[in-house]
């Protein structure tokens, strides 16, 4: 079965560059329909009033950083099994181990290119 | 302090201008000799040899601290928080904004472009679009230089606040300067690690398998 590319994508991100990169990169693999923002808090309240079937969030931001709403999205029955990319440059072997125990569904460190995107967006999607 | 008298009568006194030193950091070095003078004024009969080479001491030691004093205010250390630092970290997000700004102008032509390879069909508008695919990767060194250069603003603050806590202890006309608060480390936000030390995707991807 194909990718369900119509599905509603949140990209998370404090830099508003990396929000249109990544939302470009994601048009040219024809996911249309992305929302943007611009931290971790106002991502929680677009996922909780939404429907949304991927995440994809950096880590480093203010107030709530990308691994506290990933843990926040896992310990919501409602979004906890919304599939959950962290983008970021936190390249160390903590890093990855903390997101992976908080239920990271895969990692890409930046900077990145788009067949490593794919790639993953197809692999958490189930389609690898 | 003890090291210059260890082993000597002046071992206790030398003890006790550390412990005084220790309470009081700002103490001027005339009080300690001014102290020492009054200790051994106070003791019965002539000074000894043994005392009059302590207050000897107490006197050059009250001179070699005063001399380093002047000489820390003759750098200038102020200049570091009040000029250098600041100037610094003006540049930095000078180059941020600048950096931001042509990045922001880049993604716009490149959206153009991909509105265009839109209009087109087969290798053509393949070829037109693998090329602003690129430009896309390749504009994500802003976000990294952002984050980059947000980590050595932090250090310099880090340095400034250590200067600043140097001059007020030792310099005594800036002691009425304010203390900039050290900015505290995030716990686990390292930001960008230089090449050698960063992990690779693929090293990334091996770590997440191990997990399953």
């Amino acid at each position: 079965m194909p990718i369900d590319k119509s599905m509603n994508v949140l990209i998370v991100d404090d830099y508003k560059t990396m929000l249109r990169i990544i939302r470009n990169l994601l048009k040219q693999i024809e996911f249309n329909n992305v929302e943007e923002a611009t931290d971790g808090a106002e991502a929680l309240t677009k996922l909780r009033s939404g429907n949304y079937g991927l995440v994809i969030s950096d880590w480093n931001m203010q107030p709530m950083t990308g691994l506290q709403l990933l843990q926040e999205v896992r310990a919501d029955a409602k979004l906890k099994s919304t599939p959950f990319i962290m983008v970021t440059a936190e390249s160390k072997t903590e890093n990855v181990v903390a997101a992976k125990k908080a239920g990271v569904s895969n990692y890409i460190v930046k900077p990145f290119n788009a067949e490593t995107l794919r790639d993953k967006i197809e692999r958490v999607l189930g389609h690898a | 302090m003890p090291d210059l008298f260890a082993g000597t009568q002046g071992a206790p006194l030398a003890r006790r201008l550390t412990a005084i030193l220790a309470r009081y950091p700002n103490a001027e070095p005339e009080w300690i000799m001014e102290v020492a003078r009054a200790v051994i004024a106070s003791l019965s009969g002539e000074p000894a040899l043994v005392q009059r080479a302590l207050l000897r001491e107490v006197e050059e030691l009250g001179q070699t601290i005063t001399k380093a004093k002047s000489e820390i205010a003759a750098l200038k250390i102020d200049d570091i928080t009040a000029s250098h630092i600041p100037f610094a970290t003006d540049e930095l997000d000078a180059i941020v904004s600048h950096t931001a700004s042509a990045t922001h102008q880049i993604l716009e032509s490149c959206e153009t472009l991909d509105a265009v390879a839109d209009t087109l069909a087969g290798e053509t508008a393949a070829q037109l679009q693998d090329a602003t695919t690129r430009i896309y990767e390749a504009c994500g060194f802003q976000d990294i230089t952002g984050q980059r250069i947000t980590k050595v603003v932090g250090a310099l603050k880090v340095i400034e606040a250590k200067v600043q806590r140097i001059l007020t202890t030792f310099v005594a006309d800036t002691a009425q300067a304010c203390v900039t608060e050290e900015p505290a480390i995030t716990e686990m936000l390292n930001g960008p690690q230089l090449p050698a030390a960063a992990m690779a995707q693929a090293e990334i991807d091996r770590l997440l398998a191990s997990f399953d």
